[in-house]
């Protein structure tokens, strides 16, 4: 009996060691790179996870079908490993340890959101492996001196930032009085930072700071305020719940406020669900078709539009685009570093300065894209379509803000 | 602290308005919770799970151009039957064992509509509009959407007639024979399993209407179910089993604290205070029983 089960143990030990070696990777095999990522298919942001996915099968099939990746004077086509981190920050850490330990990844893109991206850096950066993420903003991801984190978006910080010194120009100069609610998670409380700093820089006063649970669906408490003191600005960011539940209970409750800024407003899909109770939102967005920004793959953001929803089905909300834009900085790092070496193509990728038809990318020393400002677009009707129209930076705009946002009683 | 809410009348009667059209949407969904801890002995952590359920339900109609109002009706039909499937397959197992064991299955189930419903309907949060528009009051200093006075105005219909069915119909006085003494009414033969398996059919469908009406004031996501079983489980322990206007008052009470504590400690705290009330009210039961167990002794 004991000789059996010595037997039984010693094959299925055997049988393990091949099993696990046969799956593993290599960071190159053959004339594949291979990336790695965790992206949420399941769980609370399994929407977004799945732009972020398509955004990058997107980049993957036209760089690959485009000639794919020269070093070294071969021609390398991507391919991406994925894992579904169920929208939770541990198993995403978990996975990021899985890729690169056991199917030996040495390059990977991030996962979507702040929070998650959050769980992954330590990672990544503890085995040295260069991460381009394209849905993490949180300011506080790039103040830890992490080398091998990329981020190609705008910080969070700055997603407002535009609408408050719009106001106060829009005010002659003068400080403007400012109504704020914010989620209390990691991304919205850096929204928050954003404005307070551009308070203080432009002289305004901030009247109404509250903030927002996770569970929020009733903000009615925050809107009598409002309602009560009259601010110049509002400003609401606490994700798509935050932006429905604040155009739904504004309309039910007629509260006029002379602009209305907010966050994820197409994530929420605002002008479809709220229709016509939506009209002069002000909208932060990393990205919109409408922008002229240009690159040799997807030619521009009208192509990539039309591209995208050719492929999926529906039209790319600016997640999918900065996932795109994350593989276009891969190719164009391993390129210029002429190597597979992590620690080439982590220099190559701190002096990357391009344009692609998402914007320009250049990274601070902390890992964010400095060269992108963020664009606002006001949700605006015409009988009863609505569209979300640019209409700042003056340098992209296609249509003119509307403000002050007409009373109720008057529309 | 703010006490903002004190200092302007006009922000006293709008929280208190708010709380009492809010707290009687709670109460219809501590009702369903009541009538089957009472007659089962079960205590259902699935209730916010079948009360957002519910929503999709008329969220699902809104999208296919009908009026999502239509859902208080169509709702709780098919949460009936979705609550007796509920029960075949899991609860008439669990009926008869303790309450511990018949929490954790109502926990697991819990956890797999949670996640049944992020696969079926995605983790976006929906809403469904009924375009009922706006009441000014006070001179336009109160607002009140209507389309809370509608969800205040159609739960106190359900559970009128809840209440009629129960003390009339047949079914209702089985189901209350049963709640009594499940042993004596089985003898008189009463079919408890059958009694079972429409109670739990009734809580679903209450859920249904609750869902429905939430999806036309608020929102719904399919991670947003807790909070509403942690509401009504409060007000079933406030309100005590069987005691029908002590749900009600106990669910308006329990809408006007929140809003309170929305106005004064923050709306980030809105569901913290309500789990401390939760905390304090089980400690001071505690220790009103052991008061009584003195006085026995």
């Amino acid at each position: 009996m004991k000789v059996k089960n010595f037997i039984i143990t010693f094959v299925s030990a055997i049988a393990l060691l091949f099993s696990t070696s046969v799956v593993s990777f290599a960071k190159v095999v053959g004339d594949k790179i291979i990336l790695g990522a965790a992206v949420s298919l399941t769980g609370k942001y399994s929407s977004n996870g799945v732009h972020t996915q398509n955004g990058y099968n997107m980049a993957v099939d036209r760089i690959n079908s485009m000639g794919g990746v020269k070093v070294g004077g071969k021609t390398y086509k991507f391919d991406i490993i994925y894992y579904d981190d169920e929208s939770n920050p541990k198993r995403a850490a978990q996975l990021a340890e899985r890729l690169i330990s056991q199917d030996k990844v040495e390059f990977m893109l991030g996962p979507y959101s702040s929070g998650l991206t959050k769980a992954m850096a330590p990672v990544t950066e503890k085995y040295g492996v260069p991460m381009v993420e394209a849905n993490g903003a949180s300011r506080s991801l790039f103040t830890k001196g992490y080398k091998y984190l990329f981020a190609v978006l705008a910080p969070a910080n700055l997603y407002l930032d535009v609408a408050i010194r719009t106001a106060v120009e829009l005010n002659g100069g003068k400080g403007v009085r400012i109504a704020q609610a914010f989620e209390q998670d990691a991304f919205s409380q850096d929204v928050r930072l954003g404005i307070l700093d551009a308070a203080k820089d432009t002289g305004s006063e901030i009247i109404i700071d509250d903030k927002l649970p996770k569970e929020l669906n009733d903000m009615a408490a925050t809107l009598v305020k409002v309602k009560q003191m009259k601010p110049d600005v509002l400003v609401v960011s606490g994700h798509t719940k935050g932006a429905l539940t604040a155009i739904r209970q504004i309309a039910e409750m007629k509260v006029d406020v002379p602009m209305l800024a907010m966050t994820h407003c197409d994530a929420a899909k605002l002008s479809k669900q709220h229709g016509k109770n939506s009209q002069y939102a002000l909208c932060a967005s990393q990205w919109h078709k409408t922008l002229t920004y240009k690159d040799k793959w997807f030619k521009d953001g009208m192509t990539y539009d039309a591209d995208f929803t050719k492929m999926f089905g529906y039209a790319p909300p600016y997640q999918a685009a900065e996932s795109s834009a994350a593989l276009l900085v891969f190719k164009d790092a391993f390129e210029r570093a002429n190597s597979f070496d992590q620690k080439k193509v982590r220099d190559a990728l701190a002096a990357t300065d391009m344009q692609t038809f998402y914007g320009n990318i250049k990274f601070a020393p902390g890992g964010q894209n400095v060269s992108k400002p963020m664009v606002l677009f006001q949700v605006m009707c015409d009988g009863g379509k609505c569209e979300n129209k640019v209409v700042a930076p003056l340098k992209w705009a296609s249509a003119k803000l509307i403000h002050p946002i007409p009373k109720w009683s008057e529309r | 602290m703010d006490f903002m809410v004190f200092q302007y009348p006009m922000i006293t009667i709008q929280a208190c308005l708010d709380g009492i059209l809010l707290g009687v949407l709670f109460a219809l969904i501590a009702y369903g919770m009541a009538l089957q801890w009472g007659v089962m002995n079960i205590i259902n952590i699935a209730q916010g799970d079948l009360v957002i359920l519910g929503g999709y339900i008329a969220y699902f109609m809104y999208l296919y151009g009908i009026h999502p109002a239509w859902g208080v009706i169509v709702s709780p039909f098919i949460m009936y039957f979705i609550g007796v499937g509920i029960y075949k397959l899991v609860i008439n197992k669990v009926v008869d064992r303790d309450l511990f064991i018949s929490i954790l299955a109502t926990f697991g189930i819990s956890i797999l509509f949670m996640q049944l419903m992020n696969f079926a309907f995605g983790a976006d949060v929906v809403l469904a509009n009924s375009g009922y528009g706006t009441t000014f009051l006070f001179d336009s200093n109160v607002v009140l959407p209507n389309s809370k006075i509608f969800s205040a105005a159609v739960s106190i219909v359900f559970a009128i007639c809840l209440v009629i069915y129960m003390k009339k119909s047949k079914l209702g006085r089985a189901i209350r024979a049963t709640a009594q003494n499940a042993r004596a009414a089985k003898i008189l033969g009463v079919d408890t399993e059958k009694v079972y398996a429409a109670t739990f059919g009734i809580n679903a469908a209450l859920c249904g209407v609750a869902g429905a009406l939430i999806s036309i004031t608020f929102t719904i996501h399919p991670y947003m179910g807790l909070p509403y079983t942690i509401r009504s489980f409060m007000i079933v322990i406030v309100a005590g089993l069987g005691n029908l206007p002590g749900v009600a008052l106990s669910g308006m009470g329990l809408g006007v604290f929140e809003e309170f504590a929305d106005y004064m400690l923050g709306t980030e705290f809105r569901i913290g205070s309500v789990f401390l009330l939760l905390v304090l009210i089980l400690v001071y039961r505690r220790f009103k029983l052991s008061r009584k167990r003195e006085y026995l002794k």
